[in-house]
């Protein structure tokens, strides 16, 4: 029986249900000592002294002397900026500067370090810092001239506040002396990330092996900034030769690490009367925080996806990182685009109000088809699936007859358009190389890639992809603890890729394993011939054209496609509103495990809706002022509304049994269709979180 | 301090004050309670006390002693629920999972969705958006029916 | 946890009389249900090392509704008092505060008396109290006081209370009229109150509420301003003139003195 297209058991679930499962926090090692991190209480100047106000007996304490003379004081990843502990200047509040290690955790948390500092005025507004991190511009046609045809022009500011992730698992990791090097395990979303960093901090040649444990969630959270944890636990175990476990507790997770970057976007569409779309001006600027890490490749990604799904001759589209003294911005689901998406789907229903067009009727007329040009230029093929998922919504909501029933009640409906790009940008992939591998066993196959289970369904996935290239049965497929020292690099476990780009190499890896069995089962063959193992390298589609300097070309792969129809209902005392009923259409290519598929979209849908309505980082002097769960509010069960998930198949030729990448998909479209259901109610909010205190301010300045 | 722990009776030598949660991980070596917040918002770490939910981040251990206390691990690996989340995908990065079922194993067999959604509003979960947490509840249910 | 443990220290009297001679012979500070001592242990910010565990108090925890009032043991959890058939039926309004306290979790520890000794001006389940004119019974080693809960508070998170009492019981008279409950949190579940609110509709209608000054307050320009014919709009003027909401993480100061009002409105509407 196939496994693909079937809801097989997942792999890791029964460890999950029953608790055996080990996390990070879960391990014990011999002799093991307890980290801590010691972090800046300012926002911007330099350290001019430390004193350590407890008897350091028994502690192993570690500043930036104490990187080993191979290595450097910076977190590799794109830019050479960050480091991992601070030498004199400080960027940004929390930043590290000083690590302990006990073997006694209450003795460690009882040492007090003071520093002292000398402060500088802190940059927090991006719009003011001047600062840019990264800009990029897109140009297709000439915007002037299409505004200058255009009968009306339409203009509009669009904000997104910060967003945490809020895996329920806090970030961790143990590092353990080994080889004469060091390993580290820990809740990581990119091992081979982590060895790159920890190259850069002990040098090229130290021995460095990272494996993951099980994941307590990521959503982008666990793909850059374990490496600086993972860092600080190398440096304190090479310098007490003990194994060192750093886990975060809460409210260190949420002020020091990564969030999703705070958004400003400036539209200005210019439009024909029939409702074409004849010229579209976007400025985008993101917070990017103290130093680079990943937020060129958020601004890119945002930038691409500005345009939204519509096709237009006349684009120009700009975006910046700017610098601030808050700490460094980074991956979160979606990576840019939900921002951007946010935007431009909220803008559009504005732009459709001006021409007093029905939503619907307006996005239909201006849909990308088959045939049409993103703003990059990239000409679409029969994987675009815009207007599908566009009508399913419309006709499976009764989303007119449902809109002119509401008028006037307290329940709004809106809906949003979106798309989202799999893999890695334009060439991307191609620098990339991932690489996958099978090897046999006794039994059956074992996979080994480095792409990481952080709950998405990574493992099953792979096993089905496995399984049915091979004609054999899913049980027969094991998957590999992923071990830099064991598995091949596949890439980061990020982008939508996983699954299209990673699950296409295995399926390339298993039907040549398929052909060298022959007529013998894998047990037949192992039994015969002993080991055999496959290693294939991803093989980008060879027609994308990409230009990083132009900023033009087939900008992705393929894209996914959804269309989300929010119903809300408010509350005209309290200004709360809340989603009663959403409808999710997506194409995604085709799922290969559908229940895990629908979980994708009901959680990123849960995640778009607190991203929506909720979850809102109050900063104050450069950090998190509410950095608990207490008041960082994430949906709960009585928050998230009854869902209606459609998957609409199309799939997709370079992708493993026609799949594209999904796991992104989901989160682009809550926001914008809630802010559109408010918009039905008459009131208008360009903001996000829309928190009752932004609907009644929007409310009271009518 | 003695108290029963998944049946079986247990004396523990840890501080009075101690967290039962840190007590069940690290003295106990029961790992299956999880720690998501450290102040009782995301339910991760909830144990019974008595047959009752709690979170374990908020309760002395002296509070345990005399007690009955059920971890996930008391609840063996063959309980319908544990079969039902891995079947519909129920877990999915199986952080929040301990805390879920066990809250769902104290639900009676004649609530409503809405009764459902209203017992596990105090455990968070933030991969599945609690869809397919009801469908493993529901269908747990009509299998035991 | 960040706080250490070494240095704490635990009492654990077995009856209330061995508590109250301990709350008398040292500094202690009383434990129940836990639910905001351990929040404060674990972050670190809790500067009592010694504490005095109430848990295996059990007088402490019974509701007594045989006679005119209502008397609600200081550990009556908030599912017990869910669950009271009595309560339900004579005090509703405090089921549906109980009924919106933290996940089912944090109910089934939470305390009523906890809720009152914490004294948030956030805290749930006052506003019924100020509205219920309840009585909090303080008892020390020597004697046993009543007094009344709108007197109880002197400021934030400061009351009347001495440092050798403890709270035994919320008394609580019979309501007449109809009775209300709103509150209003940062999301649909598990939230802490950016407002709260309680009413009680008859001649002389109450109203109190959280969230809106340092301590939960009763409103009595407003109440007297609603007793009169007509009084909706005169009491939305006294309102303004008897809350002083601030902007904090959870909200703002404006939206706050907005929504006091249109629940004052709706309070009326709801209970017309």
């Amino acid at each position: 029986m196939p496994a693909v297209g079937t809801s097989v058991v997942r792999k890791d679930g029964i460890g999950k249900a029953t608790g055996r499962t080990k996390y990070a926090d879960d391990l014990v090692f011999p002799d093991m000592l307890h980290g801590r991190t010691i972090r800046s209480t300012i926002a911007r100047g330099r350290v001019t002294g430390i004193r350590y106000d407890f008897d350091t007996t028994g502690f192993t304490i570690v500043d930036w002397r104490d990187i080993p003379a191979a290595g450097r004081n910076v977190v590799a990843l794109l830019e050479d900026d960050q480091p991992y502990l601070v030498e004199q200047e400080v960027l940004h509040l929390a930043e590290p500067i000083v690590l302990l290690a006990h073997a006694d955790r209450e003795t460690l948390n009882a040492a007090t370090v003071v520093i002292e500092y000398e402060r500088e005025e802190p940059l927090f507004d991006p719009e003011t810092s001047g600062i840019i991190l990264k800009s990029l511009g897109i140009d297709k046609g000439n915007v002037e001239a299409g505004m200058l045809e255009a009968d009306v022009i339409v203009e509009g500011t669009y904000r997104t506040g910060h967003q945490e992730h809020v895996y329920i698992e806090p970030n961790g990791v143990i590092a353990v002396p080994e080889e004469g090097g060091i390993a580290i395990h820990g809740s990581i979303q990119c091992p081979f990330y982590v060895e790159k960093a920890l190259k850069s901090l002990m040098g090229d040649d130290a021995y460095i092996r990272v494996v993951q444990t099980e994941t307590g969630g990521g959503f982008g959270g666990k793909e850059e900034y374990p490496s600086m944890i993972s860092g600080h636990a190398t440096l304190l175990a090479l310098k007490s030769g003990h194994p060192v476990k750093i886990i975060y507790d809460r409210t260190e997770d949420m002020v020091a690490t990564t969030k999703r970057h705070p958004s400003i976007v400036r539209h200005r569409t210019g439009v024909m009367k029939d409702g074409r779309i004849v010229a579209m001006d976007v400025d985008i600027v993101i917070d990017g925080g103290a130093y680079v890490t990943l937020s060129p490749v958020v601004i890119s990604r945002g930038g691409i996806h500005a345009a939204g799904p519509y096709r237009c001759d006349n684009t120009r589209i700009r975006g910046r990182a700017m610098f601030t003294n808050t700490p460094p911005n980074g991956a979160f689901r979606g990576f840019g685009a939900p921002q951007t998406l946010f935007a431009v789907e909220a803008h559009i229903d504005r732009v459709a109000e001006a021409l007093e067009m029905d939503p619907v009727d307006f996005r239909e007329l201006n849909a990308l088809r088959p045939g049409d040009t993103t703003a990059t230029g990239q000409i679409l093929t029969g994987d675009c699936s815009a207007l599908d998922v566009l009508r399913e919504a419309v006709r499976r909501t009764d989303f007119r007859a449902r809109r002119e029933a509401l008028r006037g009640t307290n329940r709004g409906i809106g809906l949003a358009l979106f798309y989202h790009g799999a893999g890695f940008t334009g060439s991307g992939e191609l620098r990339l190389a991932s690489k996958a591998k099978l090897a046999l066993t006794p039994t059956g196959v074992r996979i080994l890639v480095s792409s990481t289970e952080i709950g998405q369904g990574t493992r099953t996935m792979h096993a089905q992809i496995v399984a049915d290239s091979m004609g054999i049965p899913y049980e027969d497929v094991e998957v590999a603890q992923p071990d830099t020292k064991k598995v091949p690099d596949s890439g980061p476990t990020v982008a939508s890729r996983t699954c299209m780009v990673v699950g296409r190499i295995l399926q390339r890896c298993a039907t040549e394993m398929r052909e060298r069995l022959g007529n013998l089962t894998p047990a037949e063959y192992f039994a015969r011939h002993g080991a055999l193992e496959v290693l294939k390298e991803h093989e980008p589609p060879a027609w994308i054209q990409w230009n990083d300097d132009t900023y033009s070309g087939d900008a992705y792969a393929t894209y996914a496609w959804g269309c989300d129809v929010a119903e809300v209902e408010i509350d005209r005392d309290t200004y709360e509103v809340r989603p009663v009923k959403f409808t999710a259409v997506q194409e995604f290519g085709k799922a290969i495990h559908p229940a895990l598929a629908k979980g994708q979209i009901e959680g990123g849908t849960a995640q778009g809706l607190g991203f929506a309505l909720l979850e809102r980082v109050v900063m104050r002097d450069g950090g998190m002022a509410n950095a608990s769960l207490t008041n960082y509010t994430i949906p709960t069960t009585l928050d998230t509304p009854e869902m209606d998930i459609v998957i609409l198949d199309n799939p997709y030729e370079d992708g493993p049994f026609g799949a594209k990448g999904l796991g992104e998909l989901p989160i682009d479209g809550p926001a914008p269709a809630v802010i559109n259901a408010i918009r039905h109610l008459a009131i208008d909010v360009r903001e996000i979180p829309a928190t009752p205190e932004i609907v009644y301010a929007a409310c009271a300045s009518r | 301090m003695r108290f029963t722990l998944n049946g079986a009776a247990t004396e523990v030598a840890a501080h009075p004050m101690s967290r039962l949660l840190d007590v069940l991980r690290e003295e106990c070596n029961l790992t299956g309670t999880k720690e998501g917040c450290g102040e009782g918002e995301c339910g991760a770490c909830t144990v019974l006390i008595d047959g009752v939910p709690v979170v374990s981040c908020l309760v002395p251990v002296a509070q345990a002693e005399g007690h009955e206390v059920t971890t996930i691990e008391g609840l063996g690996d063959d309980h319908p629920l544990q079969h039902h989340f891995m079947n519909e995908a129920g877990a999915q990065c199986g952080i929040c999972t301990p805390g879920m079922v066990l809250v769902a194993s104290t639900i009676p067999a004649d609530a409503s969705l809405d009764d459902i959604r209203v017992a596990l509003a105090g455990n968070l979960c933030r991969c599945t958006g609690y869809e397919a947490i009801y469908r493993a509840i529901m269908k747990a249910r009509e299998a035991t029916a | 946890m960040r706080s250490a443990l070494t240095p704490l220290e635990l009492r654990r009297p077995a009856s209330v009389d061995e508590a109250l001679r301990m709350m008398r012979d040292e500094a202690l500070q009383p434990i129940a249900g836990c639910t905001d001592v351990y929040v404060g242990l674990n972050f670190g910010t809790l500067a009592t090392q010694r504490f005095i565990d109430l848990d295996r108090l059990d007088a402490l925890r019974t509701i007594d509704a045989s006679g005119d009032t209502l008397s609600i043991g200081a550990l009556a959890t908030y599912t017990s008092i869910m669950e009271h058939a009595a309560v339900r039926e004579r005090l509703p309004m405090l089921v549906s505060a109980a009924s919106q306290i933290g996940g089912l979790q944090i109910q089934n520890r939470g305390t009523l008396g906890g809720n009152v000794a914490n004294g948030s001006p956030a805290g749930d389940a006052l506003p019924v109290l100020a509205v219920a004119e309840a009585t909090i019974v303080l008892r020390s080693a020597e004697a046993e006081r009543r007094v009344p809960f709108t007197t109880f508070y002197t400021g934030y998170r400061a009351s009347v209370m001495r440092p050798d009492e403890l709270i035994v019981a919320l008394e609580i008279p019979r309501v007449h009229g109809r009775q209300w409950f709103r509150k209003v949190g940062t999301r649909a579940a598990q939230a802490i109150s950016k407002l709260v609110a309680a009413g009680v509709r008859n001649d002389a209608p109450r109203i109190a509420m959280g969230s809106v000054a340092a301590t939960t307050v009763r409103l009595p320009r407003t109440e007297a301003a609603l007793a009169t014919p007509d009084g909706l709009d005169a009491a939305l003027i006294a309102l303004r003139e008897e809350i002083s909401p601030i902007d904090d993480i959870r909200s703002t100061g404006d939206y706050r003195r907005d929504v006091a009002a249109n629940l004052v409105r709706r309070f009326w509407t709801d209970t017309a």
